[in-house]
């Protein structure tokens, strides 16, 4: 610094200009105008750190897969049953990225359009709202719980929270960007309504994991592929693969707290390579008892309340909505994942009917409509969507438009019928035809 | 700056011809008063307190017949205006964070642009700045008096604002205990306390602005060019922060992290995007303020 003030001083004479300099005085000024330039060295330097700091520390950090005993996969799946973790708080992060076009603004006019027709009435607050706006992009949820009767899920939003708490008997949504409060009762959500979205939107990595582990039969192998960190935390990694062909599931990988058994992390990458599918963990992860005060919840003043079944019997059938309807449940599926065919028995619609085993499974629908409305007919937004998204089939069973995404793809035929799976196009096509 | 102004300089360094850190703080004095004395910095001032104002009249004038703000509209979603501003009807405090929501993207920036911009430049341009280095307080320490007054200023800024919410939302809108965007409740003084926080972040926010402000100071004469530079800098990265195709190089805006202040009003507190947020602007001050070094130290003052 000192040498900077000298600096700056030698070279205050006000009106020194190269032109009236003789030819001594031209070699100092051109040291100095060397020395001048050699200041810029600093910020350089300063951004070279920075880019190597940025660079380098989350290779640094990553301090190598830590050393664990071995463990057979057998031993890692009982591990992950016999895990009994009751108490945990920490920050979630799920990423998924199923090659729709980006949406963009057409999401959210997708969303509040599907929501809008849905429950006119409604509430922003609304938990089966909100939790399919994970279907696409990256959130960050913070979990909480406290043994069974208490738990906190929150999905943190930009100056905003969604928070879904459960504190005995109760169950409140909040949103705390339009000050709304839902508000159910646990007794309803352990029946067939609750239950059905847990199945619906597995959000846990232990909920994913069992989905995934359902279906360890002879088109699977899983094993254990190593070890790694996940959150500060050592684990295990077990690795699951389809062994048949025609599916769009490449490999799930779970990576399993070594100490708790419990899933820290999950991620689906699809056969057609490129990034994960879904890729959902802990990235900050306590066993510690959660404050209790962060179960408690009372509506805020001036907050509008809607309670569970006002929202019910606001929902009106609008003549758009099945359309949206059905897009969004393929957002539910996708969500659930390979083993998405399994819960449709359970969907309040119908029983489908599954063709093929295993991953290749395709789940049919017969919705009895007229198929899926072209663009035309939808119009606006949503019909540019729906075309962009079509890819028009022709087989025995008719014609029909295939929408593909980078995990499921869904057949619709023109006469209504719907083939979901996790496989591609020549699969769903060969689905649709055996059907015939 | 006026003929006066120089005389007036003149006098402190009159008084303190030995180099010694007091030396410093007459100068940083002198800069502050200077500074907080212009009209135009008064007027600055004026605008920012006024924003608060119109959002809580506003809101007052929405919500007239019972109604909450921001949501209850037909999309239900509360996704208009800014943060936190649906909340304001039931609790004046909020007005203090919708205002710095409100400010933070334009108008505290392009405040701290006018500022900074007008820092070095001004006084080349007013054909003062060989006056100040006459003094024996050197390049270096002009600069770093230079940025600690921006600096002053993005606080005293933020905190025009935030006191101006506040009264404003005392007046207009009840106070009392206040629910946490997590659906905690807490109290009010701990709402103050986290309020003082979210207004020191802001003001923390805005330094990546003031050194890059400075630095464009010391490259030109003339300070309405460093001011519209400056400026123009921030729409630009402000623009470019919304387009998706750069998500790649988005997290290195200065703007980037900007909201998350809001953080602070999760239970518990999310710092991830906060220290991300004061990280790059810790990385702006040191590059912008070193590059703004190197050109000072450097440079031919002629005017």
């Amino acid at each position: 610094m000192a040498a900077a003030d000298d600096g700056g001083k030698a070279h205050m004479a006000p009106y020194a200009s190269d032109d009236s300099t003789t030819a001594g005085e031209g070699e100092d000024l051109r040291a100095a105008r060397r020395r001048k330039a050699a200041r810029y060295v600093v910020p350089v330097t300063v951004v070279g750190v920075a880019a190597a700091t940025i660079g380098l520390v989350p290779a640094i950090a990553d301090s190598g897969d830590p050393d664990l005993p071995e463990i057979t996969a057998q031993q890692l799946i009982e591990k992950i049953a016999q895990s009994d973790v009751q108490q945990l708080s920490g920050t979630f992060k799920i990423t998924t990225d199923l090659g729709l076009p980006d949406l963009g603004g057409l999401e959210s006019s997708l969303t509040s359009g599907a929501m809008g027709s849905g429950s006119g009435d409604g509430s922003s607050a609304d938990p089966s709202a909100k939790l399919t706006e994970l279907a696409s992009g990256t959130h960050t949820l913070r979990v909480a719980a406290d043994g069974p009767d208490r738990q906190k899920l929150s999905l943190l939003e930009d100056a905003a929270e969604y928070s879904l708490i459960h504190n005995g008997k109760d169950i409140w949504g909040y949103d705390s960007a339009s000050n709304e409060v839902f508000h159910g009762t646990a007794e309803e959500s352990q029946g067939e309504k609750g239950k059905g979205r847990t199945e619906e939107v597995p959000a846990t990595p232990k909920e994913l994991t069992e989905e995934a582990l359902k279906a360890v039969d002879d088109t699977t192998s899983v094993t254990v592929d190593g070890t790694a960190q996940v959150a500060g935390r050592d684990a295990y990694r077990l690795l699951i693969k389809p062994k048949q062909s025609g599916t769009t599931v490449g490999a799930i990988t779970v990576a399993v707290d070594a100490k708790t058994g419990m899933p820290l992390k999950f991620t689906l990458t699809p056969s057609s390579g490129g990034a994960a599918v879904i890729d959902a963990g802990f990235t900050q992860v306590s066993f510690a008892k959660p404050a209790a005060s962060t179960f408690d919840f009372t509506p805020p003043k001036g907050a509008k309340v809607t309670e569970e079944g006002e929202l019910d019997g606001a929902a009106p059938e609008h003549g758009g909505a099945k359309s949206e309807d059905e897009l969004r449940k393929e957002f539910e599926k996708e969500f659930g994942g390979p083993k998405g065919e399994g819960e449709q028995g359970k969907a309040p619609e119908g029983g489908p009917e599954v063709i093929g085993e295993g991953w290749n499974s395709v789940a049919v629908f017969d919705t009895g409509g007229e198929g899926v409305p072209s663009g035309a007919e939808v119009g606006g937004d949503m019909g540019g969507f729906l075309d962009s998204l079509g890819d028009k089939v022709t087989g025995k069973f008719g014609s029909g438009t295939v929408f593909k995404t980078r995990l499921i793809n869904a057949l619709i035929t023109d006469d209504g019928k719907v083939y979901v799976g996790a496989v591609d196009k020549d699969a769903l096509v060969k689905a649709a035809e055996s059907a015939k | 700056m006026s003929r006066a102004e120089v005389i007036q300089r003149g006098g402190e360094i009159a008084g303190a011809r030995k180099v010694s850190p007091l030396w410093t703080f007459g100068l940083l004095r002198s800069e502050l008063i200077t500074t907080f004395r212009r009209w135009r910095t008064l007027a600055l001032l004026g605008v920012l307190a006024a924003v608060p104002i119109l959002v809580g009249i506003a809101v007052k004038i929405e919500t007239g017949d019972g109604s909450s703000a921001g949501g209850g509209g037909p999309q239900g979603g509360g996704g208009g205006g800014p943060a936190f501003i649906s909340q304001i009807t039931n609790n004046g405090l909020f007005l203090v964070f919708t205002a710095l929501a409100a400010t933070l993207p334009f108008f505290l920036p392009m405040a701290i642009g006018v500022i900074a911009g007008d820092a070095i430049a001004g006084e080349a341009n007013a054909g003062t700045l060989r006056y100040l280095l006459v003094a024996p307080a050197g390049r270096t320490r002009l600069l770093l008096t230079k940025y600690a007054t921006t600096m002053a200023f993005c606080l005293v800024a933020t905190l025009v604002v935030a006191i101006s919410a506040l009264t404003v939302g005392a007046l207009l809108f009840p106070l009392g205990d206040l629910t946490t965007i997590s659906g905690t409740r807490i109290s009010f003084a701990e709402g103050l306390g986290r309020a003082l926080l979210i207004a020191l972040v802001v003001a923390a926010s805005l330094i990546g602005v003031a050194a890059l402000g400075l630095f464009v100071s010391t490259l030109t004469n003339s300070g309405i060019a460093a001011m519209a530079t400056t400026v123009g800098l921030l729409i630009t990265v402000q623009i470019l922060d919304q387009i998706p195709q750069l998500h790649a190089i988005q997290p290195y805006f200065f703007s980037h992290y900007w909201l998350s202040f809001a953080d602070l009003m999760r239970e518990p507190v999310y710092w991830d995007e906060l220290v991300k947020n004061l990280g790059i602007q810790a990385l702006y001050a040191a590059v912008f303020g070193s590059a703004a070094w190197a050109r000072i130290t450097a440079k031919d003052v002629t005017a």
